[in-house]
C-alpha cells in the first residue's frame, strides 16, 4: 500500500519532515520558515555529556521541539506516540498507512542502510517519513536524501528502537488538524523572540555565552588533554557544525533564509539587512571550520594555532551578541 | 555563502553518492538552495572520526589478546558504541556491562546473557566466544 506524498529534499531532517508533512496536509510552509517559527537555532555546550568521546555541542534545540513549537504557534495539532513494545509500534504505523496518513518517525542513524558509512554513528535524533509498505519494505521519504528510498521491515524496526541518548522508542508523529488559514505574522514574531531569548540567555553554556565559554576552553584543550584528544574534540565540533542536516555553518544559513522570507511577510526591511548579516556570520563559522580543519588535518597542536581559532570563535560570539540584540529590537 | 561558492569537493568517503542540500544566496543576494557534493574540512573531520574508531578497536583487540579485557569490549568499539549505548542495547546497568569486560567474568556468562550481546553486535554467540586473533 502507498499513501500520496510528495518528497522535497531539505537541509535539515526535522524541518524537512515538518515542512513535507504540512505541505502534504495543504499548508504551504518552507523549510526555513519551519526552522525560524520553531526557534530551531541554538548553541549549547554540554561538557558533561560525551558524544563519540568528545564533549557534546549542539547548534539546534532538542529533537521534536521545532515541530512542537511550530504546531503551537500556528495552532496546528500533531499527535505523538512512543511505544514500549516493538509489535505495537509496527501495528500503529501500519494502521496509519492503511488510513492514508504519511507518518513522521524519530529514528537512529546507525542502521540506516542507505546512508554512507561515515555518517552511520549512534545518533538518535534523525527524522524521516514513512509513506507506504510493500511485502518486504517500507517506503521512506528521508528529507536529507535527494529522492525517496526504502528500508526492509527489519531495518525499520531496528532504527525505530535504536538505543542510547535520545532513544526514539518507536516515536511516531503526524498532523491531525491543520487549519486552512494560519497567522504567520504572529508566529514569526514569537519564533524570533524565543530565539533571541535563548541566544542571549544569562547562562554560561547556552547561546552567545556558550560560544564564548567554548572559546575559552579551546585555548586550554592542548595543554589539558594532549594533542590527540584536543584535535579529536575540535574535529567533533566541526562535525556537529557541518553535520549532514545543518545546511552548513551551524544552521546560520537556514536562519538567514528564514529572516529573508520573514521580512517579506512582515514587510520589515530591517529583517532583510539582518538576514545579510547572518549570512556573513555563517560564512565566518565556515572560516572557523576551515582553520580548525588545518589543525586536525596535520594532527599537530601548536598552542598559538588553538589560540588563533579561539579568537575567531570569540569574534563570532561578539558579532552574534550584537546581531541578536538588533534582531530583538527589529521586531519589538 | 554565495551559490557559486557552495563546495563541490569529493566529500563522500564511501561509494554512496549523497548530495546535500544547502541554502545559499544568488547573484541578487536572495536565498535559494543548491546541492553540494561535499566539503573538505568536513570530509577530514569524518575520516578522522573513522580512523579514531579503528584505532580504538585495534587497541581493544590487543587488550583482548593479552587477556586484559573480554571480547565484548572489542565488539563495542568495533560497532562505534560506548558503555552507555551498549548498556541500552543489552538492557542492563552500565556497571554490569563493565563487569562483563573482565575476562574471568565473561568466561562464566550464561548463553542467555551472551545472546543479548551477540544480538547487539549482530554476530553469533560462537563468534563472540571464540575471538579470532588475526
Amino acid at each position: 500500500m502507498q499513501v500520496t506524498f510528495t518528497h522535497h529534499q531539505s537541509a535539515h531532517c526535522e524541518n524537512g519532515v515538518a515542512s513535507n508533512l504540512l505541505k502534504n496536509s495543504g499548508l504551504n510552509i518552507s523549510e526555513p520558515m519551519v526552522f525560524g517559527i520553531g526557534s530551531g537555532l541554538l548553541f549549547v555546550y554540554l561538557p558533561f555529556i560525551k558524544v563519540n568521546h568528545a564533549p557534546a555541542i549542539s547548534y539546534r534545540t532538542l529533537p521534536g521541539q521545532i515541530f512542537n513549537k511550530v504546531a503551537s504557534r500556528l495552532n496546528l495539532k500533531i499527535k505523538r506516540q512512543k511505544f514500549s513494545s516493538v509489535s505495537n509500534a509496527t501495528q500503529a504505523l501500519d494502521e496509519n498507512l492503511k488510513n492514508n496518513i504519511p507518518t513522521g518517525l524519530q529514528v537512529g542513524v546507525y542502521n540506516l542502510s542507505y546512508f554512507p558509512d561515515e555518517y552511520r554513528f549512534h545518533f538518535n535524533a534523525h527524522n524521516l517519513v514513512v509513506y507506504g509498505k510493500t511485502e518486504t519494505d517500507y517506503l521512506i521519504s528521508d528529507p536529507v536524501m535527494e529522492t525517496v528510498t526504502t528500508l526492509t521491515h527489519e531495518e525499520l524496526e531496528k532504527v525505530r528502537f535504536a538505543k542510547g541518548a535520545f532513544a526514539p522508542r518507536g516515536q511516531m508523529y503526524y498532523p491531525i488538524q491543520v487549519p486552512s488559514e494560519v497567522d504567520f505574522k504572529s508566529a514569526i514574531i514569537k519564533g524570533i523572540k524565543d530565539t533571541c531569548r535563548t541566544m542571549l540567555a544569562p547562562m554560561p553554556i547556552v547561546g552567545v555565552r556558550g560560544i564564548k565559554f567554548v572559546s575559552r576552553r579551546i585555548r586550554k584543550w592542548p595543554a589539558k588533554h594532549g594533542v590527540r584528544k584536543a584535535n579529536h574534540y575540535l574535529a567533533q565540533m566541526v562535525r556537529m557544525q557541518e553535520e549532514i542536516g545543518t545546511g552548513g555553518g551551524g544552521f546560520r544559513f537556514i536562519y538567514a533564509a528564514f529572516l529573508q522570507e520573514a521580512s517579506v511577510i512582515l514587510g520589515n526591511e530591517e529583517l532583510k539587512n539582518l538576514s545579510k548579516e547572518m549570512t556573513q556570520i555563517g560564512d565566518s563559522w565556515r572560516d572557523f571550520a576551515v582553520e580548525a580543519s588545518r589543525i586536525y588535518k596535520n594532527r599537530s597542536a601548536k598552542e598559538d594555532a588553538y589560540n588563533a581559532i579561539a579568537d575567531e570563535l570569540l569574534d563570532i560570539a561578539n558579532r552574534e551578541e550584537i546581531f541578536f540584540k538588533k534582531l530583538k529590537k527589529a521586531i519589538s | 555563502m554565495e551559490k557559486e561558492n557552495v563546495p563541490q569537493h569529493d566529500g563522500n568517503l564511501s561509494k554512496k553518492n549523497l548530495k546535500e542540500l544547502v541554502y545559499a544566496t544568488d547573484e541578487n543576494g536572495n536565498y535559494t538552495t543548491a546541492l553540494s557534493t561535499g566539503w573538505e574540512p568536513k570530509a577530514i573531520a569524518l575520516s578522522n572520526a573513522i580512523d579514531d574508531i579503528k584505532e580504538r578497536a585495534e587497541e581493544a583487540k590487543l587488550k583482548v589478546q593479552i587477556g586484559e579485557v573480554s571480547p565484548i569490549c572489542y565488539y563495542m568499539e568495533l560497532n562505534k558504541m560506548d558503555l552507555t549505548i551498549l548498556a541500552g542495547y543489552v538492557d542492563m546497568w552500565k556497571w554490569r556491562v563493565k563487569r562483563h569486560f573482565k575476562p574471568t567474568v565473561f568466561a562464566k556468562l550464561s548463553d542467555k546473557i551472551l545472546q543479548k550481546y551477540a544480538d547487539a553486535f549482530d554476530i553469533s554467540i560462537a563468534e563472540l566466544k571464540n575471538f579470532k586473533t588475526d
